[in-house]
């Protein structure tokens, strides 16, 4: 199962690479997590009719799911990279069986998870992701009923435009502090994300249009459920309290990189302070500090769908130069339209970053509130410690076991960082990112073991 | 900057930190300096294991001292918990030693011997053939050939132990900075000069040399020879189980959170990075030894650095040309433990009732 | 534990044509959607229980990153309901704690 390129996450990106590899010459190997190819955003995309409710961007993912039919493409669904070893290949599991695809290239595109938002009560059932709801609405068909969307971003009103078409509007917007004055200088450089802006625009008409209270300004975030299974939200804006009842709490403050399998290979990252997160370190063909390990699309940075996409590309273009299938001459001609696609899909960022940076108290949230969702390690026992020495990620994991649990830090750890940051007086840029171990995604013992030589054949 | 103390340690490992501890309880004024959080550091990906089986069967004195330690537990973990609300999970119950290599079975068989004679056959053990082990272990993989089980052995849970030493020393008044490498110390007037990375000079009157690894590259500036070196262990971890283990063994034990934690692997390298290689080694290990854990998932593979000497014991050295410094350093820092925070404390205090800690001068290996 | 669900069927949803057991109670399921998925739409209560504190949770992410979702599938303990296919006649238990050891001898 030798390929000349595998590819980690069939997203935009890794939808987008695989095609161009594939008709440069190269046989790919497209492994992705899920039953269909289209990664968060064009979820499902392949499979569903008729949702028209979901908009046309949606339906755009269509023509780059269609593009991996090509002979030299393989697809694996369900395909759930553990481990990537430089010398053997990328290591994946399916079905409780793991194989292992060696290959000359790797490009990892493995997308955004959101950033976890925490407050006192986020772990409640009746509490999700904003984008979690989209996702049931891409694959199920599924949407939330009498729901509250909180939080900030522009995912927030397109959720909000999707429920108002789908007939299930939320029952109030509830907005964090967005700065969209302290964001205007970035907008010269945001016109030529026209259109993108319009788009915006036209949902927030919409959710105005359908007269959704619309709450600005919000903090002080706190959850708790009524005795019939019910959300009791409560909020406050400015010196006013509020306290709404909801069937669902939906909340979101934008997505971060998916990082655990960059970090576990022990690549180069940098501090992205503008996006508040770590990202591998690239060039701008999104090659890593490892040679022959490319990242694009949002794993390497926040940049939306149509950048990812762009940027799937351009790897794929550098990886032919590299392969040989591709003179530099003719990688630069074609990556020409591309930067050009990739800049009209990326001017709206610095503008959308400073818009919609997080509140300091998502990040370091109030002592009450459980941080690590998997061990229940709460805000207020970290600052603790942070205050008795374990000023570091990896000294608050071993005191606390914070990023310990399954989920090996990925709710936690932007909230950890945060909390120490702000209990030593640091920035969070000096902290992180953590170390991750493999395998990223838990395997069973018997899975392992059989990648080796079995014991009959050992002694 | 600049900063004063009586006893400076170099180190904010286990083996600092118990140092650190024994000398605050006798009264002196002491500073860690600990170096970055990113630092290797075996404190922080050991094992957990209170443990003698096999400890000092070539080297009497080291079997002596570790035998003190595994029994000096009970009031050492007591006394921790005396000073901070920890559960350091202490539970000396026995463990065992499994093979599924006939011949290593019967070589350690012959080390436990030599061990018992070294302690006056004070140390008790079992040697169990398979049918014993499955009559006792119900369980037991098929190619489990053998085991060996000593009772005195037990494990700790080596995190809460790193911690509670930590707040420990904290309440003791011992004051600990860390992201302070230590990047020169020289002997200054009737004392020591200290200067970090990050340009603070610390003045003391005695210096601890506890850096682990760091110590082979810091020892020299104060003449001791400090030949240590890495050896990477690597180990893994399992999700939760709710059912207990029905035993404790040098590679297979599990945490009283209750994950499984799988170990045992020795390579002559400094890298810290866990391998495929030895991932598959331990699961097929684990496997053997019991089947039923087969479908156990691993949340996570790490591997850690050993501090090792040449011969595999402590170094416990007192500088010759430079009264007041001292160095420290060993493998098994968690099995050590309490005999660090007390008599090694008054040894280095120079207390008529110190024990003799001669046998582990790192003289021995000039002789050699 | 059986709170109303917190969603609805958009409009021309498909059927839930699948039958999925739930600790012993049936649920049903669209072709192509996730284990979670069926379940929130089922019940707006807790799937599991935490191994640390016993505190309810249920499926929060949905893309495989937070391990809420974890249940018992067709006897495998700890799986990411949210990464499964539903299909006909799986049987699910709530996880409640840490898992158990397999009885395999
Ligand atoms: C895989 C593995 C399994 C093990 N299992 C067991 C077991 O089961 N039982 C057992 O008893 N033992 C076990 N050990 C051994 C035990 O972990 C060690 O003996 C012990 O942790 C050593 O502690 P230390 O303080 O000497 O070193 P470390 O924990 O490595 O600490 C060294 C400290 O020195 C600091 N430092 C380094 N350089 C400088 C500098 N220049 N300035 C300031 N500070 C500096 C570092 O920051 C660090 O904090 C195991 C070890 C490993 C690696």
């Amino acid at each position: 199962m030798s390929a000349d390129l595998v590819i980690i996450g069939a997203g935009p990106a890794g939808m987008a690479a695989a095609r161009v590899a594939a008709e440069g010459g190269l046989s790919v190997t497209l492994l992705d997590e899920q039953e269909r190819a289209g990664g968060q955003i064009y979820r499902n995309v392949g499979a569903v009719a008729g949702r028209g409710w979901l908009g046309a961007d949606y339906a755009r993912g269509g023509a780059l799911v269609q593009g991996l039919d090509h002979p030299g493409i393989t697809h694996q669904p369900r395909a759930t990279v553990w481990r990537i070893d430089a010398r053997r290949g990328v290591i994946w599991s399916r079905d409780g069986q793991s194989h292992v695809s060696p290959a000359a290239h790797v490009l990892i595109a493995t997308g955004a998870q959101e950033r976890p938002v925490p407050f006192p009560g986020w772990t409640l059932p009746g509490l999700m992701p904003a984008g979690a709801a989209q996702i049931l609405m891409k694959q199920s068909g599924m949407v939330p009923d009498e729901a509250i969307l909180s939080g900030a971003g522009p995912l927030l009103y397109l959720v909000a435009a999707q429920m108002i078409a789908a007939g299930a509007p939320p029952v109030a917007l509830v907005e964090t502090p967005t700065a969209i004055t302290h964001a205007l200088p970035k907008l010269p450089r945001a016109l030529f994300g026209l259109p993108t802006l319009i788009k915006g625009l036209g949902l927030i008409a919409r959710i105005r249009a359908a007269g959704i209270p619309w709450y600005r300004g919000a903090a002080d975030f706190r959850a708790e459920t009524t005795e019939d299974g019910r959300i009791r939200f409560d909020f406050t804006t400015g010196k006013q309290s509020h306290s709404l009842t909801c069937g669902l709490l939906l909340t979101h403050l934008g997505v971060i990189p998916q990082s655990h399998l960059t970090r576990s290979m022990g690549l180069a990252h940098e501090y992205d302070a503008e996006q508040g997160a770590w990202r591998p370190t690239l060039d701008p063909w999104g090659q890593s500090s490892e040679p022959h390990v490319f990242v694009a699309g949002d794993g390497g940075g926040i940049g939306g769908a149509e950048a990812a996409r762009a940027k799937g590309a351009l790897a794929a273009l550098a990886i032919l130069h590299q392969a040989g299938k591709l003179d530099a001459a003719g990688r630069d001609r074609r990556a020409a339209p591309l930067r050009r696609a990739l800049s009209r899909a990326l001017s709206l960022r610095p503008f959308l970053d400073a818009a919609y940076s997080v509140p300091s108290a998502f990040l370091a949230p109030p002592d009450e509130t459980i941080v690590c969702r998997c061990e229940e390690v709460t805000a207020g026992s970290i600052r603790k410690a942070a205050c008795t020495g374990a000023e570091g990620l990896r000294l608050m994991r071993t005191s606390l076991r914070t990023g310990m649990g399954p989920c090996q830090g990925r709710m936690c750890e932007t909230t950890v960082i945060g909390l120490i940051a702000e209990a030593t007086d640091r920035p969070a840029s000096t902290l992180g990112p953590g170390r991750i171990r493999t395998p990223v995604k838990p395997v069973t013992l018997a899975e392992i073991a059989a990648l080796g030589p079995q014991p009959e054949e050992t002694t | 900057m600049s900063a004063q103390a009586g006893t400076a340690i170099i180190g904010g490992g286990i083996v600092g930190l118990c140092v650190a501890l024994g000398l605050a309880a006798r009264g002196h004024e002491v500073l860690v300096l600990d170096g970055r959080d990113g630092d290797m550091r075996a404190s922080q990906g050991n094992f957990g294991l209170v443990w003698l089986q096999g400890k000092g069967a070539g080297y009497a004195p080291y079997a002596r001292w570790s035998f003190q330690a595994v029994q000096a537990w009970p009031d050492f973990a007591k006394r921790l918990s005396g000073l901070v609300d920890v559960d350091l999970a202490l539970c000396q119950q026995g463990g065992y030693e499994f093979f599924t290599d006939a011949a290593e079975y019967e070589a350690f068989g012959h080390d436990l011997h030599r061990q018992a004679n070294a302690l006056d056959d004070r140390l008790s053990f079992e040697l169990l053939n398979h049918a014993d082990l499955a009559a006792r272990l119900p369980g037991i993989g098929q190619r489990v050939v053998g085991a060996s089980f000593c009772p005195l052995d037990g494990h700790v849970n080596p995190l809460r132990l790193h911690f509670a030493l930590r707040q420990a020393c904290l309440a003791s008044g011992v004051r600990i900075t860390g992201g302070a490498s230590v990047v020169s110390v020289r002997p200054a007037g009737a004392g020591f000069a200290l200067l970090d990375e990050t340009g603070r000079q610390t003045r003391a009157s005695r210096v601890v040399l506890c850096a682990g690894l760091g110590a082979a590259h810091l020892g020299p500036q104060l003449e001791f020879r400090a030949p240590i070196r890495a050896q990477r262990g690597e180990l893994m971890i399992t999700e939760r189980v709710a059912d207990r283990l029905p035993f404790l063994s040098s590679t297979i034990r599990q945490v009283d959170e209750g994950g499984l934690q799988i170990g045992g692997t020795k390579a002559e390298t400094d890298c810290d990075t866990e391998t495929t290689t030895t991932m598959v080694g331990l699961a097929q290990h684990a496997v053997a030894v019991w089947p039923r854990l087969a479908d156990l998932r691993v949340l996570r593979s790490w591997a850690a650095l050993r501090v090792m000497t040449p011969d595999g014991y402590p170094i416990y050295q007192r500088s010759a040309d430079h009264p007041g410094a001292f160095l420290v350093t060993c493998h098994s820092g968690v099995t050590l433990a309490p005999l660090h925070a007390t008599r090694l404390a008054e040894w280095i205090d120079g207390d008529p009732a110190a024990p003799d800690l001669e046998a582990f001068d790192e003289r021995r290996f000039a002789l050699s | 534990m059986n709170a109303a669900s917190r969603f609805r069927d958009a409009p021309g949803a498909a059927p839930r044509s699948l039958r999925l057991m739930l600790d012993g109670v049936p649920v049903l399921a669209r072709p192509g959607e996730s284990v979670a998925a069926a379940l929130l739409a089922h019940s707006g209560g807790a799937t599991r229980q935490t191994p640390v504190t016993g505190a309810g949770r249920a499926p929060y992410c949905m893309m495989g990153v937070c391990f809420d979702c974890l249940v018992t599938i067709d006897g495998h303990p700890n799986v990411q309901a949210c990464m499964v296919s539903a299909r006909e006649g799986m049987v699910i238990q709530r996880q409640i704690g840490a898992r158990r050891l397999g009885d395999q001898p």
